[in-house]
């Protein structure tokens, strides 16, 4: 009984996201539409945590799962672009360890600068 | 074997879940980061594929549906950031400008690399979007009239790429802060390397969530002006 609530309010907020996709004409998929408008819900009281907690959670450890048909979906793509593929593959690859490397480091130095201001703040 | 397979609507179904509890198995016993199960997965349907020649149609007959949980899982990725939004609040500037410059070094590294290795304009602007989730990714790829199939392999090779190389890079490069953890694999990586992030920890699965939406939202807007710098 519980699981099927919380998969119905799950279920409800995907459909509203899918419809905001459809209704505002900006490339923003219902994910993301949906992931926003549950934050917000559960920001303003709107929604309870435990009114979604556990099914949330076991649909996030079986998310890896779901990529599997997608995955083998892109043995379609690769004749399309023979001739590139190696180049197009190996740009993808170091530019994304390029993305993670960047981010990290930024976003740490960022946060340790602050701790630091806060730590001298306090003495 | 596709003759017979191919009206199937369970046999892609059965086989996702078999290779998927395959790879499990395997990747707990031999512990090796490059190992996962997703990809187990992938390589063993793969080569069932090739070996018996079943077409990827009569595969995806039984399996397509399973893509329709995605969103339903996005959605819930605001789950953990909700639990963790004293942890967004206290950080947000170094939030944002984490994701940003992950962004631009991701279109500046692509530019770089396309000039270096000779690969057209083209590629260079469907390449762009890649470390967004697919939905916009694709929508950027349509207004630089992009072609869409190679942006979608630049999309699954990066999120491949984060879900599989980010506990080593982490080591390699030091980045040892939970938030920073998971920005740089939602940044570079999207849902399929938040999946990772989601293993690692609470505040990485949270992050690397938050990081979709934001390198989104960046990416949307930068990848119009990189794709002028050609």
């Amino acid at each position: 009984m519980k699981y099927a609530k919380q998969l119905a309010i799950i279920a409800g907020v995907s459909f509203l996201g899918e419809f905001l996709s459809i209704v505002i004409p900006v490339p923003v998929p219902g994910s993301v539409y949906g992931m926003l408008l549950m934050f917000f819900c559960l920001c303003l009281g709107i929604l309870k945590l435990s009114q979604v907690e556990e099914t949330a959670d076991f649909l996030l450890l079986v998310m890896p799962f779901f990529f599997v048909a997608p995955g083998i979906s892109i043995m379609e793509t690769f004749p399309l672009v023979k001739d590139s593929v190696v180049a197009l593959v190996a740009i993808s690859f170091v530019t994304a360890l390029l993305t993670m490397v960047v981010t990290g480091h930024v976003t740490q130095f960022l946060i340790r600068m602050r701790r630091k201001k806060e730590g001298k703040k306090h003495e | 074997m596709n003759d017979l397979l191919q009206d199937s609507a369970y046999f892609g179904f059965a086989i996702t879940l078999f290779a998927y509890w395959v790879g499990m198995v395997l990747a707990k016993k031999i512990n090796f980061p490059l190992l996962n199960p997703l990809i187990i997965a992938i390589v063993l349907i793969v080569v069932f594929l090739l070996v018996f020649d079943i077409e990827v149609e009569t595969y995806n007959k039984g399996a397509n549906f399973l893509q329709h949980f995605l969103t339903p899982a996005t959605v819930c990725l605001s789950v953990p950031l909700y639990r963790k939004l004293q942890v967004l609040k206290d950080n947000l500037f170094a939030i944002l400008a984490g994701v940003f410059s992950g962004c631009v070094a991701s279109g500046v590294g692509i530019l770089a690399l396309c000039k270096l290795t000779g690969l057209d304009e083209m590629l260079y602007r469907s390449l762009l979007p890649k470390s967004i989730t697919t939905a916009m990714a694709l929508g950027v790829a349509e207004k630089l009239e992009a072609m869409p199939s190679i942006t979608i392999i630049g999309i699954m090779v990066a999120g491949f790429t984060g879900a599989i190389m980010a506990p080593i890079m982490f080591k390699l490069f030091r980045i040892v802060e939970p938030v920073a953890q998971g920005l740089s694999i939602g940044t570079c990586s999207h849902a399929l390397g938040t999946t990772k992030a989601v293993e690692i920890g609470e505040v990485q699965g949270a992050m690397s969530g938050l990081a979709i939406v934001v390198a989104g939202v960046i990416t949307v807007i930068l990848a119009p002006i990189l794709a002028q710098m050609w």
